[in-house]
């Protein structure tokens, strides 16, 4: 048998139908893949094996029975932002301790009643907050990529870094992640996989440890756009226990993927051609409107004049509800509690032992934009900012049906390059905050190496709620830039 | 402008420096009836044991979201209609942030910029005959927070969260009242409008309302003083003393030579004085923003228009209704209006007879008999059907007044039907005027010293018509007692 880690969803799909292999099979190989590969990783915090395979033995009486659901049998890594239940949940942050949840999310809940398999919870930068997974409390993953002829460990992005470098070096078919400000698209980039943010409310939020609440959405990061149409398509769901989830019904998202897009209208926006940009990525993009232009879309210039705010408006933002969103990590009723001679003592020295730095610099800065007298001159003016980003997208999607930009300012970076200047780091994301600012939904696919040998991304944006549209493109992007070189196995033991 | 009028000169306060006026303005905190809690499923029981009736979302575990209940924004938009004031088609939730162990989510939901009702009024009616409107500034929704115990360990606090999200509106009054008298009429007028509508149970004691008294002084037609606070009242004989503390306290502070700072206080039930809490200035800085986890809460006039449609009748229109329909005066139908079933019972009782008879008994005999058993009406052991009976039975003069009053009294210990106990007893009218006649003519032959004396002084016939009623036990018609011994005694009318 060859090696099972290395199908796609897809594929696997069609093997488990045939009988060519049992789901427990295909569970088993992922759990070797992570036995040999994870010390060098770091992808999964807490694995899950004997989960696993008993999910994965469920699933196989249930394709005998002839009940298999739309992922039966699909081992998947799930972001350890989402509750499971039963299952240690900790946001990668030292505050949450040991919390099992007595509850599940309700994207997982989805993907288990789709018959998928747990392979074990996946390592992020704590609270989500970051863009190398270095800010995790379980330490920071690895990305399966190296720089040619050169060892330095890169980090996988972030926030969903050890959902990426899970995906990336076959240690799970696919991976649930989440988005607040790039954390799906810009590790997807990072480490050569597709990853896909949806249309804010497509989701539902409930059982996802909060960061930004306006901002959050859960997505998939996956092998190939096809995989990633399969997961969103049982991730999605309107939940009447998320008011901001979206009631509308979940079309279906390989129906048209392979429709092509000819006469397709795809929107180049000028404001995302950056200052220091490296040439690597100015050639991917331009070779990525060229394969657009070969498929039979129009290339059109537009114009998104307020891009240069949305940064720092979403470094205001996203604090803000960060700010407030993790109050209720004060060690009174579950988590980590250090005692205090008092009770402001004891807030004081869970909080401080229990956050990390970035964590402790984001809840400083969002208390800071709230506080009496700064309200107006930042939390105010940066909502202001987000309905001029928002208007942005509404005028240039009258005139196009999709934009096209880079995903990442820069490929991977080395762990510790970056890590000393948030404000280096923060600009990371600043292709990809535009988007949850808008609430729209983006899919970064991989299209090309950079001059160090590393992966590159282009990211499609569409209009709200048109995730179809954003598949079927990406397809045809991934299907010009052709079969990618996948990173050679260095971290097995 | 209320505060450039003339004060009522009844309500000012003399001080060593003149007279004083107390300016007095109110935030009630009204819990909303309704099952479930404002954004969770769990049960709003009162009672039960501590952290039993918690959700999730109460305990503010990881990734839960709040859910808006619907019938707790139908609840304030009934209250809003029922304060005749603005209704706010679009009100935004708001996070308040601080940290305390009885607020899980770090963070309370309040409205406060956008709240769900705006302005409106309402009308207090006094003995007198005046009423005041006072102005109410803004009603809006928020969650409860739960409850710190520190009398159950030596070294820790418990904390239940029963009540930790369940519903409160906040009514904020405009400072429009003048005296604690006032401050007082208005917390009970509010009361049973909350009661008439079904919004809020009022019951002070158990919590489901609170109050929180803002008082400042100053010198008539002055511009506003500085105002203190004085916290989380739940009695209105209480929220009268502390007023009359407060006041007193800050015109002897001014006149003192000393400046009022603004600050919160509390007010103790066993000295009747209120206390410093903490000033302004340490005061918290809540960090208002919207709650991104909540949609702005829209709803069409429709919705609006329905809801108002559905009101029961409120108590000033109903007082009016009483007192044209029934011809009562203005303070016997408040009195009676000021229950929904007080002013139920009076209706069954009124309703095809004598309303101002039906009135007197009702707020007279039943309420001070109920007063001294200690029982609401609710708990009457005289139904108004009964009382009814017994009204008709005076009425067609089957008993007279007196007698009835003695029906009554075994009506309340018996339960028994009053033409049973009139039956059952003999205690039927005597109109035969032969009978009567008989009666009148034995006394006045054994008593020829009265009949000297009542022709020189005429009131003394009090005494004869006194013998007649003793010797036929009350039961002898008064008019007619009073028309025989008038003619037999040759006594004019007066």
């Amino acid at each position: 048998m060859s090696d099972l880690t290395k199908l796609t969803i897809t594929e696997a799909r069609d093997g488990l139908a045939a009988k060519e292999f049992s789901a427990k099979e295909l569970a088993d190989s992922h759990i070797r893949a992570i036995d040999a590969g994870n010390e060098a990783l770091n992808a999964y915090i807490l694995p899950t094996p004997e989960k696993a395979l008993a999910m994965a033995e469920a699933s196989d009486q249930r394709i005998a029975r002839g009940e298999s659901g739309p992922l039966e049998g699909i081992p998947l890594g799930i972001k350890d932002l989402f509750c499971t239940k039963g299952v240690r949940t900790t946001a990668c942050s030292q505050i949450l301790d040991d919390f099992k949840p007595t509850y599940e999310s309700t994207v997982t809940q989805n993907i288990w009643d789709a018959g998928a398999v747990l392979l074990g919870k996946l390592n992020n930068d704590e609270f989500a907050m970051g863009s190398s997974n270095e800010s995790s409390a379980f330490g920071c993953c690895v990305n399966p990529w190296r720089r040619n002829g050169d060892e330095t460990n890169l980090v996988p992005g972030g926030s969903s870094g050890g959902s990426a470098s899970a995906v990336a070096a076959n240690l799970c078919l696919g991976a649930v992640g989440t988005d607040t400000g790039g954390s799906i698209r810009q590790p997807a980039a990072f480490t050569g996989i597709v990853g896909l943010k949806p249309t804010y409310g497509r989701c539902s939020r409930w059982g996802i440890v909060a960061f930004a609440s306006s901002l959050d959405q859960a997505g998939p990061l996956a092998k190939t756009v096809e995989d990633a149409a399969l997961l969103l398509q049982v991730m999605a769901s309107h939940d009447p226990k998320d008011t901001t989830s979206i009631d509308t019904p979940v079309p279906d998202y390989r129906k048209g993927l392979r429709n092509g897009i000819k006469g397709l209208k795809i929107g180049i926006p000028e404001e995302y051609r950056v200052d220091g940009m490296p040439e690597d990525i100015e050639d991917l993009w331009r070779k990525g409107i060229d394969w657009m232009k070969a498929a039979g879309a129009e290339i059109q210039e537009v114009s998104l004049p307020h891009t240069k705010y949305a940064l720092p408006a979403y470094y205001i933002v996203a604090p803000a509800e960060a700010s407030s969103n993790l109050a209720r990590y004060d060690g009174v009723r579950y988590g980590q509690r250090i005692p205090g001679d008092d009770l402001l003592e004891m807030y004081e020295n869970s909080r401080a032992e229990g956050f990390g730095a970035e964590v402790k610099r984001r809840i400083l800065i969002g208390t800071y934009v709230l506080s009496a007298g700064y309200y107006d001159a930042y939390y105010q003016k940066a909502q202001k900012i987000r309905t001029l980003i928002k208007n942005d997208f509404t005028d240039a999607f009258e005139k196009v049906d999709l934009l096209l930009t880079p995903t990442t300012p820069a490929p991977a970076f080395g762990i510790g390059e970056v890590s000393g200047d948030p404000v280096q780091m923060y600009l990371n994301d600043v292709f990809t905050v535009t988007v949850n600012m808008a609430g729209l939904p983006g899919l970064s696919v991989p299209a090309g190496l950079s001059s160090e040998g590393t992966p590159l991304g282009l990211q499609l944006i569409a209009k709200p709620l048109d995730e179809e549209t954003l598949l079927q493109a990406g397809y045809a992007l991934e299907e010009a830039a052709g079969p990618l070189p996948v990173p050679e196995n260095w971290w097995n033991k | 402008m209320q505060e450039r009028v003339n004060p009522d000169k009844a309500n000012l306060i003399a001080g060593a420096t003149g007279d004083w006026e107390v300016v007095i303005g109110i935030e009630i905190h009204a819990q909303v009836t309704s099952k479930a809690k404002l954004f969770s499923g769990a049960s709003t029981e009162f009672g039960g044991e501590p952290n039993s009736h918690v959700s999730l979302v109460d305990a503010a575990m990881p990734g839960m979201l709040p859910v808006i209940n619907e019938e707790c924004v139908a609840q304030a938009v009934r209250t809003g209609l029922g304060l005749k004031a603005k209704i706010n088609l679009h009100s935004v939730f708001d996070r308040k942030n601080y940290f305390y162990p009885d607020l899980p989510q770090g963070y309370q939901i309040s409205q406060y910029k956008h709240p769900i009702v705006g302005e409106g009024d309402v009308i207090l009616d006094f003995k007198d005959g005046s009423t005041v409107t006072v102005g109410i500034e803004r009603l809006h929704l928020e969650q409860d927070a739960g409850k710190s115990l520190h009398d159950q360990h030596p070294e820790h606090s418990f904390v239940d969260l029963n009540r930790s999200g369940v519903a409160l509106m906040e009514i904020v009054s405009k400072p429009d009242l003048r005296s604690s008298e006032q401050a007082k009429a208005f917390i009970s007028k509010l009361r049973t409008i909350l009661r008439y509508l079904g919004t809020c149970d009022g019951n002070m004691e158990q919590g489901s309302m609170r109050a929180d008294i803002n008082v400042s002084v100053r010198k008539p037609r002055d511009d506003l003083g500085t105002r203190c606070e004085i916290k989380n009242m739940n009695s209105i004989r209480f929220i009268g003393q502390a007023i009359d503390y407060e006041a007193r306290r800050q015109i002897d502070v001014i006149e003192d030579g000393g400046t009022i700072r603004q600050e919160t206080r509390l007010f103790d039930t066993r000295t009747g004085e209120t206390r410093a809490m903490r000033t302004k200035e340490e005061a918290h800085d809540y960090r208002y923003f919207p709650d991104p986890d909540l949609l702005p809460l829209e709803f069409t006039q429709d919705y609006v228009d329905a809801l108002d449609a559905d009101l029961p009748e409120l108590p000033d229109a109903k007082k009016k209704r009483f007192v044209e329909d029934y011809e009562l005066s203005a303070y016997d139908a408040g009195v009676l209006i000021a229950s929904r079933a007080a002013s139920d019972y009076f209706e069954t009782v009124a309703t095809g007879r004598d309303p101002k008879l039906a009135s007197n008994w009702v707020t007279g005999d039943l309420f001070g008999a109920l007063n001294k058993l200690g029982k609401e009406i609710g708990e009457s052991p005289v139904s108004a059907e009964s009382l009814g009976e017994l009204v008709d039975l005076i009425s067609d003069k089957t008993i007279s007044g007196r007698i009835a009053k003695d029906v009554f009294d075994i009506m309340l210990e018996t339960g028994e039907a009053p033409a049973k106990i009139v039956e059952k007893r003999g205690l039927k009218q005597v109109t035969d005027t032969g009978a009567i006649e008989k009666i009148v003519d034995e006394i006045i032959a054994a008593n020829p010293d009265q009949v000297e004396q009542v022709k020189t002084k005429p009131k003394t016939l009090g005494w004869f018509v006194g013998q007649v009623m003793k010797a036929t036990q009350g039961k002898a018609n008064p008019q007619a007692v009073n028309d025989i011994l008038r003619e037999k005694l040759e006594v004019g009318e007066e």
